[in-house]
């Protein structure tokens, strides 16, 4: 069994890892855009996002509501998206999350899927908003094959994330 | 699973208070992020140092995956050719309809494609500030950027166009120490002074943000390009150098024309840097300077 006998050395690393690991796979998830894919077009799923809301609707006492602002600036500071651009849209959809949680009597895992879309339908469309402000004249039809790949991307992302938790909490 | 009620955090005072703080800390942080975004807005190129010192950490990364995983490149691309696929497809079977008659059409765009040759033989020769490879892109951005890795240490300066052996690329938009960040020629607000190559005929190409370019004749008139014009860059304006061939239209709709980039950043391994071609024409006044 996993449960064996620990060091106190052991014991600290686990306990480290269960508070830090969520907020680096979601910087992680951000960072991917570091990949040397040297894209034409916006195609890459938003990861750092997903990675957000799979942690947010996993573990919904895992973090405090204001967790978008540092994790939304490590995506700003990666994605160049102009720099606030997710530090708004984030934190507007963990209220917006943290809304709805109050006023739903229960919840299943479609609803958890319904949800994340509408988020990430929240996000792309902001981000298009404000990357247009600075500078941008990007039609909205660009993005939707990206919220789609995103929409689609979102349980496997939760899944992961499902196993990062198990690995956290072990 | 009935979601767990975190609005009674139970009867500690000071809990309850702890809680109204995160909410009014969130607020706050979703305002100061509105407000940099309007900052951003009103001053698109400040707060760009703190990105630059990001990028200067992160490019070497992106070049060291680069280098280990060469064809990842074209991987981006390919997904987004598979999505269009059924688009493309319809497309290919309209071309192929007419291609009979295009085949003299081929002819010439082919010999505009060796007179293209030699002027690209020319241009090499012309001044380069350095060579360095293009690491990464803003994948998930609707932005088209993509980070070089030089930076000011190699001479980079704002400004500068940056281009690769089979066309231009973009302009130096942020420098760091070792790394830039170039705004593509396909981004939505960038504006490239072009003329036709076969016949000098004057005209702007801009990005449509889907990996496209929008080509807009400056001279009014119905039905002035065709599919297999080229274009290549004026000069005007001063940022960029005449010459550098820019795009190939993929189809033309009356004095506009989609035009397919023929510098495909994703294939590409190394671009080069160069000065701007005449820095006094190009200075903000200028109305030809790029748009950001």
């Amino acid at each position: 069994m996993r449960q064996a006998i620990r060091s106190d050395r052991e014991e600290r690393v686990a306990r480290l890892r269960g508070q830090i690991l969520p907020a680096i796979s979601t910087v992680l998830g951000s960072a991917v855009t570091l990949l040397p894919i040297v894209a034409a077009a916006p195609i890459l799923p938003p990861f750092g996002l997903l990675m957000l809301l799979s942690w947010r609707l996993i573990r919904p006492e895992l973090w405090p509501i204001w967790v978008g602002i540092p994790l939304g600036l490590a995506d700003d500071l990666l994605s160049g998206q102009p720099i606030g651009s997710a530090v708004l849209l984030w934190t507007l959809v963990l209220l917006g999350i943290d809304q709805l949680d109050r006023r739903t009597m229960f919840r299943d895992y479609w609803q958890d899927w319904l949800i994340a879309a509408a988020a990430i339908i929240v996000c792309l469309a902001g981000g298009l908003l404000t990357a247009n402000i600075t500078g941008g004249h990007t039609e909205f039809a660009v993005i939707v094959p990206q919220i789609l790949f995103s929409v689609l991307a979102y349980p496997i992302v939760a899944r992961f994330c499902a196993l990062l938790d198990r690995w956290r909490l072990s | 699973m009935p979601p767990q009620n975190k609005r009674r955090p139970g009867f500690s005072r000071k809990a309850q208070y702890g809680l109204f703080a995160s909410y009014v800390v969130a607020v706050t942080g979703a305002l100061v992020g509105l407000l940099l975004v309007i900052t951003a807005w009103v001053d698109p190129r400040g707060s760009n140092a703190v990105r630059a010192a990001i990028t200067d950490l992160t490019s070497p990364i992106s070049g060291a995956i680069r280098a280990v995983v060469r064809g990842a490149g074209s991987a981006g691309t390919a997904v987004s050719d598979y999505f269009d696929a059924a688009n493309k497809n319809a497309a290919m079977r309209r071309e192929l309809e007419g291609a009979r008659a295009k085949l003299i059409a081929a002819r010439s765009a082919e010999y505009e494609n060796r007179r293209l040759k030699r002027l690209l033989a020319i241009s090499e020769t012309s001044p380069t500030v350095t060579a360095a490879r293009l690491v990464s892109s803003s994948a998930s951005s609707t932005r088209r950027f993509a980070i070089l890795s030089a930076g000011s240490t190699s001479g980079v300066r704002h400004g500068q166009p940056v281009r690769g052996a089979t066309g231009l690329v973009g302009t130096i938009v942020e420098v760091g120490l070792a790394s830039a960040r170039v705004l593509l020629i396909t981004d939505a607000g960038t504006v490239v002074p072009v003329i036709r190559i076969s016949d000098g005929l004057p005209a702007i190409a801009s990005g449509t943000g889907d990996g496209r370019l929008e080509i807009r004749s400056l001279n009014a008139g119905a039905n002035v390009f065709k599919a297999g014009d080229i274009f290549v860059t004026s000069g005007t304006g001063g940022v960029y150098p005449p010459q550098i061939p820019v795009g190939i239209a993929i189809r033309a709709a009356g004095d506009t024309a989609t035009a397919r980039p023929l510098a495909d950043p994703a294939k590409l391994d190394f671009a080069l840097v160069q000065p701007i071609y005449q820095p006094l024409a190009a200075a903000p006044p200028a109305p030809e300077e790029p748009a950001e």
